[in-house]
């Protein structure tokens, strides 16, 4: 098939399908944060690109700063928590002074946060430079596993791939098990009831698009294990994670899940067998026609209002 | 104990609250009734802070409501049953009545709450849209409660739900105002339910309050009067 023997047809089933996981990852970390805004809050945030480029510049500014002091095998977990805590707290601060002002004005939200991203690619331009920076890896996320001679596993794949989980399965826990996510959950169902059952909303949205920022933030510093950082990197995965949210149901942390994940090895595996463009229109085609059939996305829920 | 005094509210240009004046004492359950449009809903809403009004008082148990949010004045001892019982469909009977929990400092539901809607602990992890309009009514009900509150306000509680229910309901509000001897303020258009648990009933239309009478003393004829269309 293809002019390739069926055992190098597995090889690069496996590999294709790894390079899947590997943007799956990266998709679910920037769609969740993106679910969370997006999906629960109902804000269109052209800007959470942005708020991923944060987490990417906190980690190159602190690998600079590990290469000055000797500890580059150890800074990179704190560059982590760095990166959530600065796209956190920029996050909160920008729902403070503009989203909280536009919503239920999506078209408005939609231009605010378009204008921020630009306001923010621009200021990472001036602190920054124009010219691509990448951060200093630690030597334990070089390098590949082998399993078979003809197959190759990159570490840091690996390790952005532990990350995505540990992340779900912290906002699983922080939505579904913590009385901060019951909040967020009754606030995106009823904020009006939410209000009248004793639960500060302003707060918790506040909370909620700053949380969906630190973990775009967290996104960015898992990115630099696997591409450069530059000023617009963060526009590279808006559309992407866009179309992950709304295929996936808007409000269903699995539906995003699922998404990303079909979404990054459709694409993954057909670009190796056409061309890329190819491979991406073909994912398109078939998600505009799922969506036809069901326009709530994958997983949404059919409940009794 | 839970006092107005000329409450106002405009929708834009349009008022729909003409000066509204009411106490309601502590143990004491107060009927508001009237037609559909005649601005109970609105008196509801303005009350919990979800529409905007002015008014040269408003106070719960010696605190000021004017100008508080929602959330502020359920934190001051105001709960809210709305009607269309408002629930939160995505989550589980045990999370809905979780949500009013803010004050306390655990999510541990009070064992009284159980015992007034057993219905509501077998059915504790299902979804709370998959439950019956009267399901869903206790539940509502039981949300509310959970906020430890000293006014509660059930818009039209009765609105969809069938008649046996509606004696449960009935029933169980004699019973909440018995345990824990809290102020009921009640808007309905069913005089016979109104007559079950009311102290006093006072008739709303077109924003003005223009009718009350208290418990034995009902003239149901002229509330009727003033119910029918």
């Amino acid at each position: 098939m293809f002019g390739y023997s069926m055992g190098d047809i597995g090889n690069i089933m496996v590999m294709q399908g790894f390079s899947g996981l590997s943007m799956f990852t990266v998709l679910l970390l920037m769609a969740l944060g993106l679910a969370i805004i997006f999906g629960q809050m109902g804000v269109i945030n052209m800007a959470h690109g942005e708020f991923m480029t944060i987490g990417a510049y906190t980690t190159v500014m602190l690998s600079k700063f590990a290469v000055q002091y000797n500890i580059v095998n150890y800074y990179f977990i704190f560059a982590i928590i760095l990166a959530f805590v600065i796209a956190f707290a920029f996050g909160y601060f920008i729902e403070f002074i503009m989203i909280r002002h536009l919503y239920k004005r999506p078209l408005d939200t939609l231009l605010a946060t378009w204008g921020l991203s630009l306001v923010m690619q621009q200021t990472f331009r001036s602190c920054f430079g124009a010219k691509e920076v990448s951060a200093e890896l630690p030597e334990w996320l070089l390098g590949s596993f082998k399993p078979t001679p003809d197959i190759d596993i990159p570490i840091n794949g690996v390790f952005v791939m532990g990350l995505a989980l540990i992340v779900t399965a912290g906002v699983y826990i922080f939505m579904y098990r913590s009385r901060w996510g019951l909040r967020v959950r009754a606030t995106v169902q009823n904020r009006v009831m939410a209000g009248a059952v004793g639960i500060n909303t302003k707060k918790v949205d506040r909370v909620t698009f700053a949380l969906g920022c630190g973990i775009a933030g967290i996104a960015g510093a898992a990115f630099t294990t696997i591409a450069s950082t530059g000023p617009t990197t963060g526009t590279l995965y808006i559309v992407d994670s866009f179309m992950v949210v709304v295929f996936g149901g808007a409000a269903s942390i699995m539906g995003t899940i699922a998404s990303a994940f079909g979404i990054a090895q459709a694409q993954s595996i057909l670009q190796f067998f056409m061309t890329s463009s190819m491979g991406k229109v073909s994912t398109l085609l078939v998600i505009v026609a799922i969506l036809m059939v069901k326009p709530e996305g994958l997983f949404a829920s059919k409940l009794r209002k | 104990m839970f006092e107005i005094e000329n409450l106002q509210v405009s929708y834009g240009q349009s008022q729909v609250i003409h000066g509204l004046n009411f106490k309601a004492e502590k143990n004491e359950t107060l009927a508001i009734m009237g037609r559909n449009g005649m601005g109970k809903t609105t008196l509801f809403k303005s009350l919990m802070g979800i529409l905007p009004s002015k008014s040269s008082k408003a106070m719960v148990d010696g605190q000021n409501l004017q100008d508080a949010d929602s959330y502020e004045r359920v934190a001051k001892g105001l709960a809210y049953v709305p009607q269309g019982r408002m629930i939160f469909p995505s989550m589980t009977v045990q999370e809905n009545i979780e949500t009013g929990l803010e004050k306390s400092k655990t999510r541990e539901i009070p064992e009284d709450i159980f015992a007034l809607f057993p219905v509501l602990y077998d059915m504790r992890h299902r979804k709370g849209g998959n439950l019956s309009g009267g399901q869903q009514q206790q539940l509502a009900i039981a949300r509310a409660l959970v906020t430890n509150p000293k006014v509660l306000l059930l818009d039209e509680p009765t609105e969809g739900i069938q008649p046996s229910i509606i004696k449960d309901i009935a029933k169980v509000l004699n019973e909440i105002r018995k345990m824990r001897e809290i102020t009921i303020i009640v808007s309905e258009q069913v005089l016979s339910f109104t007559m079950e648990i009311a102290d006093r009933i006072i008739v709303i239309d077109k924003g003005k309050f223009i009718h009350e009478d208290k418990r034995g003393e009902v003239d149901a004829a002229k509330i009727k009067g003033y119910l029918s269309v």
